[in-house]
């Protein structure tokens, strides 16, 4: 399974890829900002993404609305500080299947990544 | 400033060193910034817009900043190591973040971290709007939380900007 992590910063990206591990998940594929995941996309399709929404060049909110101009079937997870409603309403309108908020226990961002998975799989 | 915007950040100071650090951190008694401002060695800063103006900035000793970003990090990180500013530009990102989701009723974009390292640097009291200064202390060292806050209403009636409006009717 390939997981997509969109983040500025490495030092989410590395917590959240440790989660990932001992979830057995170590096939993970990086991206700096909403450009730089798109050129990723460009050549793969991840089997799941987490997405920060404050970046760089192209923000999360902005990758999201693309992503799902052509495919609606990548799960998607919000991984943010925005925590107000009007945040998360937004994301879920784009497009986002979960919602994580920074800052997040292990055990929360794992139990999340199980849940979306378990849905999008669900879903067929 | 309100004081409905100092509690917000006294919780979010908590609850993120108690989430990403595991740590539990002392808030002392916070008090309105120097000036001139005391000098400092690790500053992360970020900006707030929209309803509310300002700053948040995460002001750290050297030591203090090696320890935290180290432990949130989860691997040593030295001043030189590219994770050390990523590391604390986020945690000033969250403690903001976490933050402006309590400023109820207000519409609050943050900015991206800035992370500025150099010892015995000074990072001064705004004139505009006033800082204050929320001390904390942990088992990795001592830090300093710096808020800035300003609304739409108070930047309507600050003194600076009523002289500037009434030099330039004259």
């Amino acid at each position: 399974m390939k997981i997509l992590l969109v983040d500025d910063s490495r030092t989410i990206r590395n917590i959240q890829k440790n989660t990932l591990a001992s979830m057995g998940h170590t096939d993970i594929l990086e991206a700096a900002d909403g450009l730089l995941a798109l050129e990723v996309l460009s050549k793969v399709t991840p089997d799941l993404m987490l997405v920060d929404w404050n970046m760089p060049n192209m923000d999360g909110i902005t990758l999201v609305k693309k992503i799902r101009e052509t495919d609606k079937r990548i799960p998607i997870m919000m991984c943010t500080t925005e925590a107000e409603k009007s945040r998360v309403i937004e994301a879920i309108k784009a497009g986002v299947n979960n919602y994580v908020v920074k800052p997040f226990t292990a055990d929360t961002l794992s139990e999340k990544i199980d849940q979306t998975l378990a849905k999008a799989g669900a879903a067929g | 400033m309100d004081v409905k915007f100092v509690n917000p950040f006294v919780q979010a100071i908590g609850n993120v060193f108690r989430t990403m650090v595991q740590t539990e951190v002392t808030i002392g008694r916070p008090h309105m910034k120097a000036d001139p401002a005391a000098p400092t060695d690790v500053t992360g800063i970020i900006g707030l817009s929209g309803d509310v103006t300002g700053s948040v900035v995460l002001s750290f000793q050297l030591e203090s900043a090696v320890a935290i970003a180290s432990k949130f990090a989860g691997t040593d990180v030295e001043p030189d190591h590219p994770d050390f500013a990523d590391a604390l530009g986020e945690l000033a990102n969250m403690v903001a973040g976490n933050a402006k989701k309590d400023f109820h009723g207000y519409e609050v974009n943050i900015s991206l971290p800035s992370v500025i390292i150099g010892q015995g640097h000074k990072v001064s009291a705004s004139h505009v709007a006033p800082q204050l200064v929320i001390p904390c202390d942990c088992p990795l060292g001592s830090f300093a939380v710096e808020v800035s806050v300003e609304t739409d209403k108070q930047r309507s009636v600050t003194p600076s900007m009523a002289s500037a409006e009434a030099g330039a009717g004259q």
